[in-house]
């Protein structure tokens, strides 16, 4: 797949926020004076800048600003080992803040590394490189927290850079305050030494005179033999805020003479507001206003309780769509007719085709069929969506927790016909993000809320609302052949799926199959598509992993062996693979009623295996125990890393056991957690979580966790019931009964 | 008017009596470590502790705290602001993701611990399943929780005492 095509694909995603966009003067690292406006967003009296990603204050206190939003991967704090490292400070005297939203944070490093990854630039174009690509990201408004990328794009291509010039920079400044080659310098904890007459000047003393140089695009960076940071584990700046109540979440904004608005919006997608009678809710007390959205109703009042207690005497009348009919059976039904014929008439969209594979199934002693299945799938953030706004004529200021602070500005700056230069966007701590908060819908609607009243407005939405006007992860069916062989052979692999997005690999599978089709079609929906934790991994991963270990058993091979089997020429898949086989104890035998199940999962540059093993009681699976291998290059954050793999896998599991959003009527049917159930203290399995350092490109963490639980519960449970679970949720399966033929399940 | 202490210091609130206890506490008294979550005491991000129990304040109304002593996560340091015990535990254990759900979670904990000194894998489970966390911090969650047990053998939870260290019986 070439790397042009994830860029149109980024491209397209962000069209909708592009808007017009001055030309760009330099990046982080350029050369030449690119600093302009930075300075003063970020710098305070007595600050200087280094460069747009460091600075350092007369105390010598240095202050990584990071283009990302907290959403609880921590990444902030790997970011800043990452910087130290590089520029061998003091790592007490290291601290972070986010990036302002301002077109100068727009996130260069990210654009580069998903346009053209992170080999494909060589060294000597970097700076025309970065300065092309900082102006695509400008050009996107991109600012996002995303695709497991805040490591993998901004801390390789940005915080070591940056630390390896800042270093550079205090040498140079050393050398000429000393007179003295810089060759002859050392620098080690925030101070650099003249070795030969033991002369020492600190970061901080230097400061001043090292930002009178240009930074170099190209500095040298360390070898992993020499990191001192990067790869021990360091506390998580933000964890004394998170237990101590004082971390400030959006919904925890507190504006002065702010008032409370609760919200329904119109409970069918498309639909719109025909009629409103709010007499009855006007006259509850502490109620101030009911604003009519257009496609949703929302009531002012002085608190949040009395808002939405009002909000259920709104009468409100939609208008008719045509997705009144639309239930959960009649989009399944619709993906499966658009798979089956796309396939047949051949109208699909390759994703990839390899030999002959309408030769290998002709030649084919069995050809094994299965259609797969997946539901939609709500975020359910532990904090509901939310934001605070105040609109005081043409300038507007939003409190708000957003995966894209910068793409929430200009969102919200083209719903209310504002000049972007007049919206601020406050970003606060994000109670879950999981892709849910990549949406300024609450940010808007709480902006057009506040401009109607005139006062500063909190807007809430209620669990039922969050649930109900989420951004989906799709629903998806996915229909599989493979041809094997007499002797076992696996010849050829089919699959055709629908709803893509990214990343675009993630249905390619890693086996040598030598014969692979691979296509889509298209089968929309009236509910709109989010990013969901691993985004299309989230489905495929799923599919995939598990569907092979049907043909495992049509090649009568255990599903390890024959994954090691057709991964002989990927060392570092096997790897993962066999630490993973080994460390769960992958041959010893199994208990009546107990499964294992194994998976293998390579998404956003890293590769994850997972062990799973369930047990069968009354007809109901447990699961007992996930043993999870990453090789994600190098982990700057071991703790952090093996804390991603544990929230991926619950996350994952959350979905895999239980989670599915239902439409009758074409309205979301789910409102709490009883309806929209997710793992719990008492059905949370052991987790055990083993690193690779291979020092192969560092790859993201936040998302890979979670694609491989899925499909390695459904074949541990394969085991344990001899039921192959090819539809999500397991919930809906009466393991009581061993269901053979699990096409008809319905 | 509804009259009790909020973590020590009395409070007097004028309004409805029926808010629940969780918006009385957010806005009209302005502690927003206790977090709204669900409204339906389905996820236990608004878990305070009315007279020592764990309790959704957002099912609660404000009536119901009526003479009683409400305690919040700001309520849980000692008076020198020293960290309690389960909020130390947390930090060692590197439990918060997002935090959100983090409140409640040692707001469970702590009301655990001090009707079980010493809990079980069982009683984990039965005291925390009330609390949700997405981002799915249960095993860091339940070897805080051990940890916490290990380390405060003298007293209930007074940051003042000078526990021993044990081995916490991950």
């Amino acid at each position: 797949m070439s790397k042009l095509g994830k860029w149109s694909r980024r491209g397209f995603i962000a069209s909708g926020v592009v808007a017009g966009g001055g030309l760009v003067i330099g990046v982080a690292l350029r050369q030449g004076d690119r600093r302009g406006d930075v300075i003063s967003a970020v710098t305070t009296d007595g600050d200087e800048l280094l460069n747009i990603w460091v600075k350092i204050n007369e105390a010598g206190e240095i202050t990584a600003i990071v283009p990302h939003s907290e959403m609880g991967q921590g990444a902030q704090t790997a970011l800043a080992q990452m910087l130290a490292d590089e520029m061998d400070a003091k790592w007490s005297d290291v601290g972070f803040e986010e990036a302002p939203a301002s077109d100068d944070y727009a996130n260069w490093a990210l654009g580069k590394g998903f346009i053209l990854g992170s080999a494909a630039v060589p060294e000597a174009l970097v700076p025309t490189v970065d300065g092309a690509f900082f102006q695509v990201a400008k050009a996107m408004r991109l600012q996002i927290t995303g695709g497991s990328a805040s490591v993998r794009t901004t801390g390789v291509h940005g915080m070591r850079v940056a630390g390896a010039a800042a270093r550079e920079m205090l040498i140079k400044a050393a050398a000429g305050k000393w007179q003295v080659a810089e060759s002859e310098l050392s620098a080690s904890e925030s101070v650099i030494t003249h070795i030969a007459s033991g002369r020492t000047a600190t970061y901080a003393e230097l400061a001043s005179s090292a930002a009178l140089f240009s930074p170099s695009p190209t500095p040298k960076l360390k070898d992993i033999a020499d990191f001192k940071i990067m790869g021990k584990h360091v506390e998580r700046h933000d964890i004394p805020s998170k237990v101590d109540g004082s971390a400030a979440f959006g919904i925890d904004a507190q504006v002065p003479g702010m008032q409370y608005a609760a919200i329904k919006a119109a409970p069918v997608f498309g639909s719109a507001v025909a009629s409103v009678d709010s007499s009855k809710a006007e006259q509850r007390p502490g109620v101030t206003q009911v604003v009519n959205l257009g496609d949703a109703v929302a009531v002012v009042a002085s608190g949040y309780w009395l808002a939405e207690q009002a909000l259920k005497d709104v009468d409100v009348k939609w208008t008719k769509t045509s997705n009144d009919g639309v239930s959960t059976q009649s989009m399944r039904e619709q993906f499966t007719n658009d798979i089956t014929t796309a396939a047949a008439d051949g109208t699909s969209t390759a994703d990839l085709e390899l030999g002959d594979f309408t030769a290998a199934f002709a030649s084919a002693d069995r050809v094994l069929e299965a259609t797969y299945e997946v539901p939609f799938l709500a975020h359910a953030c532990m904090e509901p969506m939310n934001a605070t706004a105040s609109v005081n004529g043409e300038m507007c200021q939003v409190w708000v927790g957003a995966q894209n602070p910068l793409g929430f500005r200009y969102e919200v700056a083209n719903a209310l016909e504002l000049d972007p230069e007049n919206v601020t966007i406050h970003q606060h701590f994000m109670g879950g993000g999981f892709g849910r908060r990549s949406s300024a819908d609450s940010a808007i609607q709480a902006a057009t809320i506040a401009r109607e009243v005139g006062t500063p407005v909190k807007l809430i939405w209620s669990r039922a609302e969050d649930m109900q006007h989420d951004i989906y992860r799709p629903g998806v069916s996915s229909k599989f052949r493979a041809a094997v062989a007499a002797d076992g052979q696996v010849l050829a692999w089919d699959n055709v799926y629908h709803e893509k997005h990214e990343p675009a690999e993630a249905p390619v599978i890693p086996y040598a199959i030598t014969a692979q089709h691979i296509h889509h079609t298209d089968s929309p929906t009236h509910l709109p598509f989010g990013p969901w934790r691993s985004v299309d991994h989230s489905q495929h991963g799923f599919f995939t992993e598990a569907f092979f270990d049907e043909v495992a058993e049509a090649a009568g091979e255990d599903p390890y062996q024959l994954r090691r089997k057709l991964l002989k020429d990927k060392p570092r898949h096997l790897k993962v693979l066999d630490l993973a086989a080994e460390k769960a104890g992958w041959g010893e035998p199994i208990a009546q009623g107990k499964g294992r199940g194994i998976s293998l999962q390579e998404s956003f540059g890293s590769l994850v295996a997972q062990v799973v093993d369930v047990t069968l009681t009354d007809g109901k699976i447990a699961v007992d125990r996930v043993v999870c291998a990453i090789d994600a290059g190098f982990a700057v954050s071991p703790d952090g890393v093996a804390a991603q793999m544990e929230s991926g896998i619950i996350y994952g599991l959350s979905a895999a056991m239980y989670g599915e959003v239902s439409v009758v009527n074409g309205a979301v049917q789910q409102t709490a957690f009883h309806d929209y159930p997710v793992t719990r203290m008492a059905d949370s399995p052991i987790i055990e979580t083993y690193i690779i350092n291979s020092g192969e490109a560092i790859g993201g963490a936040g998302e890979p966790g979670t694609p491989g639980i899925a499909p390695a519960l459904a074949n541990a449970i394969y085991q344990a019931t001899g039921t192959r679970v090819r539809k999500l949720p397991v919930s809906q399966y009466d393991f009581n009964y061993r269901i053979e033929e699990t096409e008809e399940l319905g | 008017m509804i009259t009790f202490t909020l973590n020590g210091s009395e409070q007097s609130l004028d309004i409805d009596p029926n808010t629940p206890l969780l918006w009385a506490i957010r806005e009209n008294l302005q502690l927003t470590g206790t977090k709204f979550g669900c409204g339906v005491a389905q996820c236990g991000a608004c878990t305070v502790h009315l007279n020592g129990q764990a309790i959704r304040s957002c099912v609660t109304p404000l009536a119901a705290a009526q003479g009683s002593a409400v305690t919040t996560i700001e309520g849980l340091a000692s008076a020198e602001g020293a960290m309690h015990p389960v909020q130390e535990a947390w930090v060692a254990e590197q439990v918060p993701q997002c935090g959100y759900c983090q409140s409640g979670q040692i707001m469970s904990a702590v009301a655990l611990l001090e009707q079980n000194s010493n809990p079980d894998d069982a009683a984990i489970n039965a005291a925390m399943s009330g609390n949700i966390c997405r981002c799915g911090m249960y095993g860091r969650i339940r070897k805080a929780i051990k940890r916490a047990a290990g380390e405060s053998v003298v007293g209930v939870f007074d940051p003042k005492a000078n526990a021993p260290q044990e081995v916490s019986n991950v």
